[in-house]
């Protein structure tokens, strides 16, 4: 199975959703995949138990960017503890592409950001790292 | 074609060094087509395609030579070395310390004992760092590196600079990628007590004056120590030609096995050396509370070392040998001419680093704006093409060009132009799908 880059992913990577950065944020996390220097930070609103809105920038790969907008996409609008609930299966289905376990760290470094986000605002436990 | 182990596989002989060492006969002109068949992994195929292998930077393949020579010592005669009165263990401390004499002889060292194993580059240098670091670098003095290292010769002289106090500077890089001289000048007139720098860059490809460089160092007083990891596998070295210190350089780099590498240094420098690690082979006699140390070069080599990769790196250097590193330079050379010129020809892709003449067979690029990962990711699954995409491990080279990251192909003796023609589609039909 060979790791595709289908047209909805690049249309994610080129016209990403969410981008930007929120004036008020309730909480800002980034973090970077040291492996090839790829860069995310996202500003998270969260009013009452809802995560209201959500703003991502950052630079690298098509497959780290598109899980990126593909995630602020699920992330908008549900509830905390449904973000919370939010894990790799949901990236990878998004994707919907096989990808090779050399890119998974591109795959999963938004959701590493939302979560550590997600951590310091105190509405989420830190889990240990997996990897 | 080599096959140096037929007919006689599993037969010890009187003498280890001559039953195992392989009969090599390039005698003249070969093309990289005629030596193909002797890399084992060069008919494999990824996602149903041939492999096309263009990552000898990172690592090169191995010839049926190098692996059969580990394979015959595992088989036939395994043992520790330097210990057993036995015949095995006897054949295989011989075919060690043959490997060793085989690359002393390759790089040119007065003699075998300036040759020491080590696991790579990295452990050379962290040996030089420790040791000669521990004994020479106080508070204050200065050590001079460049823009271009690779992690493996910057990082342990930041951490010597934090333990001793002393000073590092940095000879910067030119839009070129070629060392600013000029700058070197000034800062040798600072008088640093060592000068560590890479013969050729793992990113740029850029071949360092190096001969000149050891020169001016060695006016002011200054040693040198040369990250030659990319340079003993792709260009002749003569360590008494260019003087040089200490010489760092890897095995699986110049097609021999992982997890072996050598440091080369000065005689009088490593005899003057304190060890680096302790244990066993390294000592020559062992109280509770003292010791004293072995010769050279096994003051430096504690512990069972690698025995099958010390002689799978003999093996190696045999075949290069035979290879003749004239005709690798040369052979690199052009396919460095003719990719370059592929490559150039392709709207938006940018080539960093010097002209063919300037570098070795590395060429670090960027297309248009798509990923490096995104480009090696599709040069795999699509034309079978395994390229290195990211910062090479040369992070404040990167940072110089204001790049997260490139693309990179590397080339070596078994390169062909189908290679770089597979290469060219390949990009070609990653820009097809990012235009979408």
């Amino acid at each position: 199975m060979s790791m595709d880059y289908r047209e909805y992913i690049l249309d994610h990577y080129r016209n990403p959703r969410n981008y930007g950065k929120l004036e008020h944020p309730t909480v800002h996390s980034e973090d970077v995949n040291p492996l090839c220097g790829d860069q995310l930070g996202m500003d998270l609103l969260v009013e009452g138990d809802h995560v209201t809105a959500i703003r991502f920038q950052g630079r690298g790969c098509a497959i780290s960017q598109a899980a990126a907008s593909m995630l602020s996409e699920m992330v908008e609008g549900k509830t905390v503890e449904e973000v919370v609930q939010l894990g790799k299966e949901d990236i990878l289905d998004a994707l919907g592409v096989p990808i090779s376990p050399a890119r998974m760290k591109c795959a999963f470094l938004s959701l590493r950001v939302l979560h550590r986000g997600l951590a310091i605002a105190g509405l989420e436990k830190t889990k240990e790292e997996e990897e | 074609m080599l096959s140096p182990l037929k007919g006689k596989t599993m037969l010890l002989s009187d003498n280890a060094a001559a039953t195992h060492a392989p009969q090599l006969t390039y005698k003249g002109r070969w093309t990289a087509y005629d030596i193909r068949d002797d890399f084992p992994i060069l008919s494999q195929q990824v996602h149903g395609k041939p492999l096309v292998y263009l990552d000898s930077t990172a690592s090169s393949q191995k010839p049926n030579a190098v692996i059969d020579a580990m394979n015959v010592y595992y088989r036939t005669y395994h043992a520790n070395v330097h210990r057993g009165v036995y015949r095995i263990s006897e054949e295989a401390t011989a075919a060690m310390e043959k490997a060793r004499v085989k690359i002393a002889r390759f790089i040119n060292a007065r003699q075998s004992k300036q040759v020491i194993f080590t696991n790579s580059t990295t452990g050379s240098i962290n040996l030089v760092a420790y040791s000669w670091g521990y004994a020479n670098i106080h508070a204050g003095d200065l050590i001079v590196l460049t823009e271009m290292e690779h992690h493996s010769n910057l990082v342990p002289w930041q951490l010597l600079a934090q333990r001793s106090g002393a000073r590092l500077e940095f000879i910067p890089v030119t839009d070129d990628g070629l060392l600013r001289l000029d700058v070197y000048e000034q800062l040798l007139q600072q008088q640093p007590k060592l000068v560590a720098f890479t013969h050729m860059s793992n990113v740029l490809g850029t071949i360092n004056p190096a001969q000149q460089m050891i020169a001016q160092a060695h006016a002011v007083g200054a040693l040198v120590l040369l990250d030659a990891a990319q340079s003993v596998p792709h260009l002749p070295l003569d360590v008494q030609t260019l003087d040089v210190d200490f010489l760092a350089f890897s095995g699986h780099k110049m097609l021999g096995p992982t997890g072996i590498g050598v440091l080369y240094g000065k005689r009088d420098l490593l005899e003057a050396m304190p060890p680096f690690m302790g244990g066993g082979d390294m000592i020559r006699t062992v109280q509770l509370r003292q010791s004293s140390w072995n010769d050279l070069p096994w003051k430096f080599e504690a512990g069972t070392p690698a025995i099958a990769e010390a002689i799978g790196l003999g093996a190696a250097v045999d075949y290069l040998n035979a290879l003749g590193m004239e005709q690798v330079r040369q052979h690199e050379q052009e396919m460095t001419t003719y990719a370059m010129a592929q490559l150039q020809a392709i709207a938006g892709l940018t080539i960093y680093g010097p002209s063919p003449a300037q570098r070795g067979g590395v060429i670090s690029f960027t297309l248009d704006d798509i990923h490096p990962h995104d480009l090696a990711s599709i040069l795999d699954q699509e034309t079978g093409v395994a390229i290195r995409a990211g910062h090479h491990c040369a992070q404040p080279l990167m940072e110089r060009y204001e790049l997260a990251a490139t693309a990179r192909a590397s080339f070596y003796v078994y390169t062909v132009k189908e290679d770089i023609d597979t290469l060219v589609q390949g990009l070609k039909k990653a820009q097809k799908i990012f235009a979408l």
